[in-house]
């Protein structure tokens, strides 16, 4: 049965009412990554149907100060109207702490064709202290433009939070690296 | 030549005489068809962090309280926590267009704005735990709990520790005290992931994956300098010296801090202290320094920056951050 014929508050409706909500939720971009779909940076976290029958999708920071959470809420509660879900609420999730692992393969790879590197494993570690690291910083970024690996970091911080700068050193290209958290 | 002309006009330069047209027209806000400023007039609150309805940064969080603890003692733990993130973070885009180089520019605002989100999450969970915190303001102003907190309470009600209000001075004394804040608050928070308010461990579990990469500039930095030239070091060493005697208050337990801690929802911050000073330690050595010989800097009349007491700095800095805000409590963005 097709789901427009089902009743929205059977459990079927509902299924089908949700799936809907999140196909379109799914495709809202990210405002400083377009690139990115919301769903392939990990920030979208759930899409539920309420007992009214309105629409609940939950979003988590990729940083605590990450100022594109206003947008984000607006873009995906302009998508789902624009699809006739009038009743939208979207709610902060802060748990689980997003992580760059969170990233989907096709985000990994449009991040790649778009010029930025994309993160390797977040790292793991056994609980306590968090160790210091003084030396500097090894994980392969691998250099947007030419390919190579022979990269080294200029910082850390870039242009937003969640990216560091670096430099290729074979064809001198600089380029930006999602860190690894 | 007035800007409010219509269309913009041709601006002919003398030296030429070649007529120069600007390649955007200046835009007319009386035009049929509307103009570039629209956006900004109406339609979207979200455009404004300030004096809207811009979001709630707990909505849909579950904010009860765990049992055990009072409301209002929660609510000033977190005013602790979320004024030393605060007051750092506003010292820190001090920085912003004066860092010696882009990169660190980039750096410096970037650590304040991960600590500015700490803020915004812990006020708006102290103000959550206990409204009777939030200061009172005129019927029908738009400003949310958390803004009020940060813009209209007095120098008094704030619980930072002295050390995040302290002048920038140069780069070197900036990050030094990074480097003794970071290393206390990634300790703190590292403990504080386990607390039973929901709240203050998701803050601090996110919060260890940004203080831990903050904690490693400063420490890189710290080790930098120290082995750069004979200007670099002696700078840092100032810089030490002189940050050296509000160390001590980061890893002093308040009463409430004390409290909290006991219930499971807190931690004491004494109980980090050796954690701390390992890690300081360990930068000390590979820098090559000796922990200064400087004693704590005394408590007043027995308050320290947790009880209020606060030096003349934090003044200036309340004073530059609230104006806009005290002049206008109704205004909208």
């Amino acid at each position: 049965m097709p789901p427009a014929l089902l009743s929205p508050h059977s459990p079927a409706g509902v299924d089908a009412r949700r799936d809907a909500a999140y196909a379109v939720a799914r495709t809202v971009r990210d405002p400083e990554l377009p690139v990115l779909t919301l769903e392939d940076l990990g920030v979208l976290r759930d899409v539920t149907i309420d007992a009214d029958g309105g629409v609940s999708v939950a979003i988590t920071p990729t940083y605590s100060g990450c100022p594109a959470m206003a947008t984000m809420r607006d873009d995906l509660e302009r998508a789902l109207r624009e699809e006739g879900f009038d009743r939208v609420t979207v709610r902060v999730v802060l748990s689980p702490p997003w992580s760059t692992d969170w990233i989907t393969p096709a985000g990994r790879a449009a991040l790649a064709a778009y010029g930025i590197s994309p993160p390797g494993p977040a790292p793991r570690r056994a609980a306590g202290p968090v160790p210091l690291t003084l030396g500097p910083v090894h994980r392969v970024a691998r250099c947007p433009t030419c390919g190579s690996t022979r990269t080294s970091l200029t910082s850390e911080f870039g242009a937003t939070p969640c990216k560091a700068l670096y430099r290729c050193e074979r064809c001198l290209e600089p380029f930006e690296h999602v860190k690894e958290i | 030549m007035t800007t409010h002309e219509s269309p913009t006009p041709a601006v002919a330069t003398e030296s030429t005489g070649v007529a120069h047209h600007p390649s955007h027209p200046a835009p007319n806000p009386s035009d049929a068809h509307g103009s570039v400023y629209d956006a900004l007039l109406g339609g979207d609150p979200s455009h404004w962090a300030f004096g809207t309805d811009f979001e709630d940064p707990l909505a849909g969080v579950d904010t009860t309280i765990p049992q055990g603890v009072g409301g209002e003692d929660l609510g000033v733990y977190c005013l602790m926590l979320a004024d030393d993130a605060l007051i750092a973070s506003h010292r820190l885009s001090e920085w912003s267009s004066n860092a010696p180089d882009l990169e660190d520019d980039i750096a410096l605002s970037n650590i304040a704005l991960d600590l500015l989100g700490q803020a915004r999450l812990l006020l708006a969970r102290a103000a959550a735990a206990h409204p009777a915190l939030v200061p009172a303001l005129p019927a029908g102003s738009p400003v949310p709990p958390e803004d009020a907190l940060a813009f209209f309470r007095d120098d008094r009600a704030f619980r930072n520790v002295r050390l995040v209000e302290t002048p920038n001075g140069d780069f070197a004394q900036t990050v030094v005290k990074l480097l003794l804040f970071s290393t206390a608050r990634l300790a703190l928070l590292e403990r504080l992931r386990g607390s039973r308010d929901h709240v203050l461990a998701a803050v601090a579990a996110k919060g260890v994956k940004e203080v831990a990469y903050h904690r490693d500039y400063a420490a890189r930095w710290f080790v930098t300098l120290a082995g750069g030239t004979e200007e670099s070091r002696r700078r840092l060493v100032a810089g030490l010296d002189r940050m050296w005697p509000l160390r001590a208050e980061l890893t002093t337990a308040h009463a409430v801090e004390r409290r909290l801690a006991e219930a499971g929802v807190g931690v004491d911050p004494s109980t980090t202290e050796a954690e701390v000073d390992v890690v300081l330690d360990q930068v000390l050595a590979v820098a090559g320094l000796d922990r200064p010989e400087r004693s704590p800097m005394t408590a007043v009349d027995g308050r320290l920056g947790r009880d209020g007491m606060h030096t003349e700095a934090l003044s200036r800095i309340l004073g530059e951050m609230q104006v806009v805000a005290r002049a206008h409590p109704t205004g909208r963005w």
